[in-house]
């Protein structure tokens, strides 16, 4: 068992090195930090010699060393573009992407749930049908257009909800929360929509074809036979059995509801950890982008680990290949 | 816990007013300030909303003229044309309570000189400052500098008292790795207070009851908040929703449709900036491209360009109509700018082909055009628009377009043959244009000139013209210059672009050619 998560941790470092590693090659294509830090006035003099001071003159793997040595011990160094701690910047947006994330995906579990069991119980209701041809759509637009409409007709056309922001956040300790105010509450639910319609949409279809497949089996075939209610069928024995899968993905979801958070909250101008990368990107601010990229590279680390570890609790086979090192 | 219960109360009372409460202001613009430290930033979007909270000598008017702030006279001395001299204004109060003298005058100029300050180019001339007595004060420039005081219309005052005890007496460093105490804190003259700032998110000002104008100006405006909105359907959508009342920066396609929206208000003007053409006219030989030798040496070839490059087409198909098509790279605001100027030749391939003959070419070359493509107005349109307009005269144009990011250091490593830029003029005086388009690379100068033209007559030209103490010859001078780089043909200027602004019909806010605003000139309508 520690032999098996020592291991794991040390692919975990690796896969942390090697995001970080592509992630840096790539910021020499996005472009130069010294002219959106200087202003226009800069003589090509004092360009070099800012260059110089931030290390950018330095080759490629000496500016990588240096980054991966200090971002050992924590430090991801100051933000190019708004001048602050890097890490400070970070943590103080990440409440708003976590929050929104999180309502996300219990949206999307709730809904795409619900809606699985019942076009699988029904499946060739007039209801089903519609929701299948749906989910469709939902899959297929792209985020930014989901967004931009739900704004077109909830903010501009009925007014009911506002079109960007996060409201009216309260601060507690460290973390500041959107949950316990009415426009705080209000600003969720656009994001969190278009956040979830895809989740929702992929666990719907992943449900119903579980159900499915579980409601042709033999038991409850007997339990039917037996005179079981309907109810008790269905969302007792059926039900319970098509959720391992179901929650497995639906844990791995979880990343890249944060990792892909960074559309959504560009579009609804929510500022999140998303959107300060969109930002940090236009300005190469190149401290902010590595430090973004290895935590989001740090959460699917995690989240994998702890998928692994949950396996490796409930299949005992697991166990058995692991002490031959599979 | 009370901290909690106190925000929860204002949100309630924020929820309770509704969402049009006639004092505060909600102005949203696509990028937030960078920071509050007004000498660690030479951005647009930095300086307008530090407008609102610390203020300079005098500020750039609507007009383009100068408008007193904390000096109420100024002109060089009559004795010696090096000095400069202020009268500063009186009853003047920091937000803290101190009072602004002389002092805090010659320590801002002092700060915005330090290595670390992103002013310090246009502060460069100054020597030394002289603190007569507590409202008068004098600038000792090395040689003449007639313009200084169009540099200074962006050069906030600080209180020198407040910087000291906070550590703040330098702009940001970059390597310190610390957050520095005057990013986020902001102690001005202005009439506006600093009460929040969450950097791309939110800042909250509110109105300063000491300030000196309270009987000179409207300030209808008691609170402002400003929030940046990077997506633009989402900033047009927040206006037409009525969450915001005022958007700085509308997007072309959208201007149309605003005007006919009820209860939508839009202006708009030409900006102090303008859009152009650089090609590589001094080396023997182009790189991104095929052709023999460097067919953009050839004048000839540079007339030909500028007469098939059709202004008023990319004006109505591109620009919407939102563009003035010039014919120089002055824009008609600044000192120097003449009528002639402005004008282009008419569209004629014929004639065009002709020289295109004369110069040798007249099977035409093949060349890269370098364009941004988040910078301007419909930037990459315009470029596209050139490729098809050029084709007809030979010239087989590829289309390289990128990000701002790669776009502008290539301009300076000097890694394209052909390019389009655009150029604004704070000091609003060709000297400006001359020295950072026109000058030779050396001698600091010509730091955005990468048309590689090195003509020792013009760069003596240019000298004079700094060295010149009398406004008059120094005017003469600079016609001189424009005759010479207009016969030239250096760049092919486009156009002059246009900035819309929309705001809530209560509100009428014009355009300012440098897009700056201040708050407290707003009458609030209802």
């Amino acid at each position: 068992m520690i032999a098996f998560v020592l291991r794991r941790l040390a692919q975990a470092t690796l896969v942390l090195l090697i995001v970080g590693f592509v992630s840096f090659s790539m910021f020499r294509f996005i472009g130069d930090p010294i002219n959106n830090m200087m202003g226009q006035e800069a003589t090509l003099e004092q360009r070099a010699e800012l260059a110089r001071q931030l290390g950018l003159d330095q080759p490629f793997p000496v500016q990588f060393a240096r980054f991966i040595a200090r971002a050992a011990t924590g430090d991801f160094g100051v933000s190019y573009r708004l001048g602050r701690p890097v890490m400070d910047l970070i943590l103080e947006r990440l409440p708003a992407t976590l929050e929104l994330a999180l309502v996300s995906a219990l949206l999307a579990f709730f809904v795409g749930v619900s809606l699985g069991v019942y076009t699988a119980i029904r499946p060739r209701g007039l209801a089903s049908r519609f929701v299948m041809t749906a989910s469709l759509v939902g899959v297929s637009l792209p985020t930014f257009l989901i967004g931009i409409g739900l704004i077109y007709v909830f903010a501009v056309e009925l007014g009911w909800l506002p079109s960007f922001g996060r409201g009216q956040t309260v601060q507690i300790g460290g973390w500041s929360t959107g949950f316990l105010t009415q426009s705080g509450l209000a600003s969720l639910v656009l994001p969190a929509i278009t956040l979830a319609l895809y989740q929702m949409t992929l666990i719907m279809r992943l449900v119903r074809a579980e159900m499915m497949e579980v409601l042709r089996s033999d038991y409850i075939k007997f339990a039917r036979a037996r005179g079981l209610p309907e109810r008790r069928v269905n969302f007792r024995h059926a039900l319970k059995n098509t959720m391992v899968p179901v929650i497995t993905i639906t844990g791995l979801q979880l990343g890249s509801i944060i990792a892909f958070a960074i559309v959504t909250e560009t579009v609804f101008q929510w500022p999140g950890v998303g959107l300060l990368f969109i930002t940090s990107v236009q300005f190469v601010d190149v401290p902010v982008m590595a430090a973004y990229l290895m935590l989001i590279g740090l959460v699917f680390v995690v989240i994998n680990l702890v998928v692994d570890l949950l396996y490796y609790a409930v299949d005992p086979r697991l166990r058995v290949e692991g002490a031959r090192g599979h | 816990m009370k901290v909690v219960a106190s925000l929860l109360a204002t949100a309630a009372l924020a929820v309770g007013a509704g969402a049009a409460s006639a004092e505060t202001l909600r102005w949203a613009r696509s990028a937030d300030n960078l920071t509050m430290d007004p000498h660690s930033q030479n951005s647009g979007p930095t300086h307008v909303f530090n407008h609102q909270i610390y203020e300079p000598l005098i500020i750039r008017d609507v007009d383009g003229s100068l408008r007193p702030t904390l000096a109420t006279e100024w002109g060089i001395s009559e004795d010696d044309d090096t000095v400069w001299e202020f009268t500063l204004r009186e009853g003047v109060v920091f937000h803290n309570g101190n009072d602004f003298t002389a002092e805090d005058v010659a320590f801002s100029i002092e700060r915005a000189q330090k290595p670390t300050s992103n002013m310090k180019e246009l502060v460069a001339s100054i020597r030394e400052v002289e603190v007569v007595d507590d409202h008068t004060v004098r600038f000792h420039t090395d040689g003449p500098d007639p313009i200084l005081i169009d540099k200074l219309t962006n050069l906030f005052m600080m209180d020198r008292e407040w910087a000291e005890e906070n550590n703040a007496t330098e702009p940001q460093n970059f390597d310190a790795g610390e957050e520095h105490f005057a990013a986020r804190n902001a102690n001005g003259t202005g009439p506006y207070v600093l009460q929040q700032r969450v950097p791309d998110s939110r800042n909250v000002a509110t109105l300063f009851e000491d300030y000196w104008g309270r009987d000179e100006f409207p300030l209808d405006i008691t609170e402002i908040l400003y929030t940046p909105i990077t997506a633009a359907p989402t900033r047009v959508a927040a206006l037409l929703s009525g969450e915001v009342d005022f958007v700085q920066d509308v997007p072309v396609q959208d201007i149309a449709r605003l005007e006919q929206t009820a209860g939508v208000r839009v202006t708009r003007g030409p900006e102090n900036r303008t859009i152009f053409l650089g090609m590589n006219v001094g080396d023997d030989q182009i790189t991104h491209g095929t052709a023999e030798g460097n067919p953009f040496a050839s004048r000839e070839v540079r007339e030909a360009i500028n007469m098939a490059v059709d202004r008023e087409a990319i004006q109505q198909v591109v620009m919407r109509g939102e563009s003035q098509p010039l014919g120089t790279l002055a824009p008609p605001f600044i000192n120097g700018y003449q009528e002639w100027m402005g004008e282009y030749p008419e569209v004629d391939l014929d004639r065009a082909l002709e020289l295109m003959e004369e110069a040798g070419y007249g099977d035409g070359f093949q060349v890269t055009l370098h364009c941004p493509n988040d910078r301007y107005v419909n930037d990459e349109g315009i470029c596209q628009a050139v490729v098809g307009m050029l084709g007809r005269i030979g010239i087989t144009t590829s289309l390289e377009s990128r990000s701002l990011s790669i776009h502008f250091p290539s301009i300076s490593n000097l890694e394209t043959d052909f390019y389009l830029l655009g150029w604004g003029v704070p000091t609003f005086d060709s000297q400006y244009v001359f020295d950072f388009l026109y000058h030779c690379r050396r001698d600091g100068k010509g730091s955005w000139n990468a048309t590689r033209l090195c003509d020792d007559e013009i760069d003596a030209m240019i000298a004079e013209i700094a060295g010149e103490g009398d406004l008059d010859a120094r005017n003469e001078k600079i016609a001189a210059v424009w005759e010479r780089v207009q016969e030239g043909i250096y760049y092919i200027p486009i156009h002059v672009q246009t900035i819309a602004r929309a705001m809530g019909d209560h509100l009428d806010i014009p355009v300012h050619p440098e897009n700056d605003f201040w708050a407290k000139d707003v009458a609030v309508n209802r």
